[in-house]
């Protein structure tokens, strides 16, 4: 359906791809593995016509193409969902879900009949149910990546890519989304498949090709190959190796205090999180579980300052803490690393330096004056211990990897010494070596004597990860795990479980 | 000051998209201060309208009514292309130049007929704006740049053409293009009328077509929308073409209504333009905004200019400073609904 020979694409100082070859046949489900820097998102970029490659062919259909702009290979019928949401937040469910295709009636006016019926239609086939003329922005990421998904599919698309479509959906949106791709496998479309979950591509990927280094290593059947040889190819080690180091990097357990330094009790916020309550000691890794949409990410912007509370109290270290108050929180020593570092985190075209320098700068600072000496000894501790990979602190960090943009954000967040960090999706998206490094990170910190909260939607992360789990449904605390219950199979029964109304702290 | 908060208010926005919120039925009061974001101004003029016929007889007469439309309508069709501009997320600084420009050419052209009168400033103005849209689309500069240089660059030709603006080209009185400025229609002016005209046309294509769907795609946010196939330059180069045919056709009618192309008009029409567009309700950052908000921007900044000349015992000098605290207090609220919405 879709081949590319000889592929080489480069930029400067980086060469992204090599002599890629790569096919996509019809009805079948085609997984692109690497790490992080590997080419998969070059490759992506490439074949659906965001750069133009420096020398190899492309094929559609036995015929030859060479896509220009984003709308030619969308013409040419590749159609591709992105890992970061990709439309337009102002703009309506169903005009976003039509931009440029949509219905028009006499005069070749849009009919917006038409087009929100359909739109309905189609979100209510992926079973999304959302009024579609209201903004997207209203909608949780979950819903909003169902709609770029349905985007993608509407179209006539006879190769369908997707970016780590399951980044920011919950198990049962993965359900919707693999019966989809299913669908979409019998009816003979070409699907790209990029995960860097390991279940996910052995559930629904027929064939794999794995990038190295910009370089094809693998290409064959999926169903031949398995897991550690398949991990071993990612990472370019040998078994022996990677089954040493098991697959989380956490330890798993560590010296914790008698006292809570953190406790918030009854946090209440109208439709979000009702009479959360959670206690939190030094040298401890709370994990908070449960679904997109549980509250999870809003307990921890409650008790950050971030999210304004209805009712309820934060007390650090004995003190009450003033709540939906940003800076509040950082004073009394609560740092919150977001979930969405993109666009709640880093500054892309700021060094590493400043980026790091960012949130710590007023302790920096005498009678207003930035004290240069200081930040370049902070930066470059913390640029050693977090083993953060830069050409140097100057470099922007538009220019690094994930998992490197995430630990700069961590390294911002620990320069300002707290004594509670909240961490919530710290490894999402970052590739597996880097995940590890920041799993290994998060376990020092704790044992240093930091009180982590740690939010997760891998469950083999959470619980690996965490000495406790607090499990969230609809905005309430179900259940803690403890001890020999700290499980995925105990935090599956515990997210399944019918609703007692009380609460577990 | 303005594009400050502007981008307070897309910071918050962005933000609101990664609360995992519930995705149905929004508040009663978040969509108070949807409709107060959307209304806000229609609300402040009727409010307005109502005080000033209160205070003033002078106020709600057919003479003054019919002035502040005639006068409002030239600034209207400048503001409705910007309108276009500004949801792109641009700016277009020439427009007040080649407003003047636009009325000294139909002026000059007029003599050759009314076909050349009009087409004229609309070739040029249409021109210059094509120019500032491929600069903006292909080479990535900064439409605030572009824009600045096509209007000292337009002003620069206009004083060409009148030798440093000594002369002034007159139009026929009873010239078929000087009744487009001049005569009435059911006791409404012409140009009101082509005004209202362009606006419905305007609203059905920023509403109604593909083109205008792009439009909001390209300000609401751009990598997104290329990633769609929406064809970003090419939207962004028919905005800025559109707004310089709009400042040119708005000159035109204006040297129509004068029956002479005056050419110190039009200096800080760009920033008029911009407060009307943005007191209408656009966000400063694109992606958001109607015509409709703009035609009562438009008519809230008239009829305060009125208001004071009425007041007599005010220097008229203070239009521009409650205009600008208007603009100030617009922004501020803007940013204030904005984050409302946020967090409700």
């Amino acid at each position: 359906m879709l081949t590319v020979t000889g592929l080489c694409k480069t930029f400067p100082g980086v060469r992204a791809l090599s002599d890629v070859d790569f096919t996509a046949r019809a009805g079948e489900v085609h997984a692109l593995v690497g790490e992080n820097g590997a080419g998969k998102s070059t490759l992506i970029k490439v074949l659906t016509g965001v750069y133009r490659p420096d020398a190899g062919e492309m094929a559609c259909d036995g015929s030859p193409v060479r896509f220009h702009t984003p709308l030619q290979a969308q013409q040419a019928g590749i159609s591709t969902i992105y890992q970061e949401v990709n439309l337009v937040p102002l703009m309506s469910v169903a005009r976003n879900l039509f931009l440029g295709r949509e219905p028009r009636g006499r005069l070749g006016l849009i009919d917006f009949r038409r087009m929100h019926r359909e739109a309905d239609e189609t979100l209510r086939g992926l079973g999304i149910r959302v009024d579609v003329r209201r903004p997207l922005r209203e909608l949780g990421v979950g819903a909003q990546q169902m709609v770029a998904l349905a985007r993608a599919v509407a179209v006539d698309a006879r190769v369908v890519v997707m970016d780590e479509p399951t980044s920011s959906l919950e198990p049962r949106e993965v359900r919707t989304l693999f019966d989809v791709i299913r669908t979409l496998r019998e009816r003979g479309i070409a699907v790209v498949y990029v995960s860097h979950r390991m279940d996910e591509l052995y559930e629904i990927c027929d064939a794999v090709t794995v990038l190295r280094d910009g370089r094809v290593v693998h290409t064959g059947r999926l169903a031949g190959l398995d897991r550690l040889r398949l991990v071993s190819l990612m990472l370019g080690r040998e078994i022996g190796e990677v089954g040493r180091e098991g697959r989380t990097k956490f330890s798993g357990s560590h010296a914790i205090a008698d006292q809570p330094v953190l406790a918030a009790h009854d946090l209440t916020v109208r439709h979000r999180l009702s009479g959360v309550s959670l206690a939190l000691r030094p040298g401890e890794v709370l994990g908070l579980g449960g679904l997109l949409g549980s509250g999870r990410s809003e307990t921890a912007k409650a008790v950050a300052g971030a999210l304004p509370v209805d009712s309820g109290r934060v007390v650090v270290a004995g003190t009450p803490v003033r709540t939906g108050s940003t800076p509040a929180a950082i004073r009394a020593g609560i740092s919150l690393l977001p979930e969405d570092r993109k666009s709640e985190g880093i500054v892309p075209g700021l060094s590493v330096r400043e980026n790091i320098a960012l949130a710590a700068l007023p302790s920096l600072t005498r009678f207003g004056l930035v004290d240069d000496a200081r930040i370049d000894r902070i930066v470059d501790t913390f640029m050693k211990r977090l083993r953060i990979k830069a050409a140097g602190p100057h470099q922007k960090v538009g220019e690094l990897s994930g998992g490197n943009q995430q630990k700069v954000l961590l390294a911002r967040w620990l320069a300002l010494q707290p004594k509670v960090l909240l961490l919530d999706e710290p490894t999402r998206g970052i590739d597996v070596g880097a995940k590890a490094e920041v799993q290994a990170l998060v376990d020092e910190l704790a044992d240093e004597g930091l009180a982590v909260l740690l939010i997760s939607s891998d469950p083999e992360e959470l619980i690996e990860g965490s000495d406790r789990v607090l499990v969230l449904k609809d905005g309430a605390v179900v259940r803690e795990l403890t001890g020999d219950a700290v499980t995925e199979d105990e935090l599956m029964r515990a997210i399944a479980a019918v609703p007692s109304g009380g609460h577990d702290d | 000051m303005t594009t400050g908060t502007g981008e307070a208010t897309m910071g918050t926005d962005t933000a609101a998209t990664l609360t995992d919120g519930e995705p149905l039925g929004a508040s009663r009061s978040e969509r108070l201060s949807a409709l107060a974001q959307q209304h806000g101004a229609l609300v402040t003029l009727v409010v307005a309208m109502l005080v000033a016929s209160l205070s003033f007889d002078t106020f709600l007469t057919g003479d003054n009514l019919e002035n502040m439309a005639l006068s409002s309508a030239f600034l209207a069709v400048v503001a409705l292309g910007m309108t276009f501009v500004i949801i792109t997320g641009g700016i277009d600084l020439s427009v007040g130049s080649l407003f003047a420009l636009g009325g000294v050419l139909a002026a000059w052209g007029s003599r050759y007929g009314t076909v050349v009168a009009l087409l004229l400033p609309l070739a040029v103005c249409g021109l210059i704006g094509l120019v500032n849209g491929l600069l903006v689309a292909r080479s990535g500069l900064a439409p605030f740049i572009v824009t600045l240089a096509a209007m000292l660059g337009a002003r620069g030709l206009l004083l060409a053409l009148t030798d440093e603006g000594s002369r002034t080209y007159l139009v026929a009185k009873d010239s078929f293009f000087a009744k487009l400025g001049q005569d009435s229609l059911l006791g409404v002016g012409v140009p009101v009328w082509i005004t209202l005209a362009l606006f419905v046309l305007g609203a059905v294509v920023l509403r109604r077509t593909r083109f205008g769907q792009y439009v909001y795609a390209v300000g609401g946010n751009e990598d997104a929308a290329a990633l769609m196939g929406a064809p970003v330059a090419r939207t962004k180069v028919s905005v800025y073409a559109l707004s310089g045919l709009c400042a040119g056709l708005a000159g035109a009618l204006n040297a129509a209504w004068l029956v002479s192309g005056v050419t110190i008009l039009g200096s800080g029409m760009e920033l008029e333009a911009i407060s009307a567009v943005v007191i209408g309700g656009c966000l400063l950052t694109g992606g958001f905004g109607y015509l409709s908000g703009t035609l009562v921007g438009v008519a809230l900044l008239k009829v305060i200019q009125n208001v004071i000349n009425q007041i007599g015992s005010l220097d008229s000098a203070y239009q521009q400073v409650v205009s600008g605290a208007f603009l100030a207090v617009v922004v501020v609220a803007q940013t204030w609904l904005g984050r409302r919405q946020r967090v409700l």
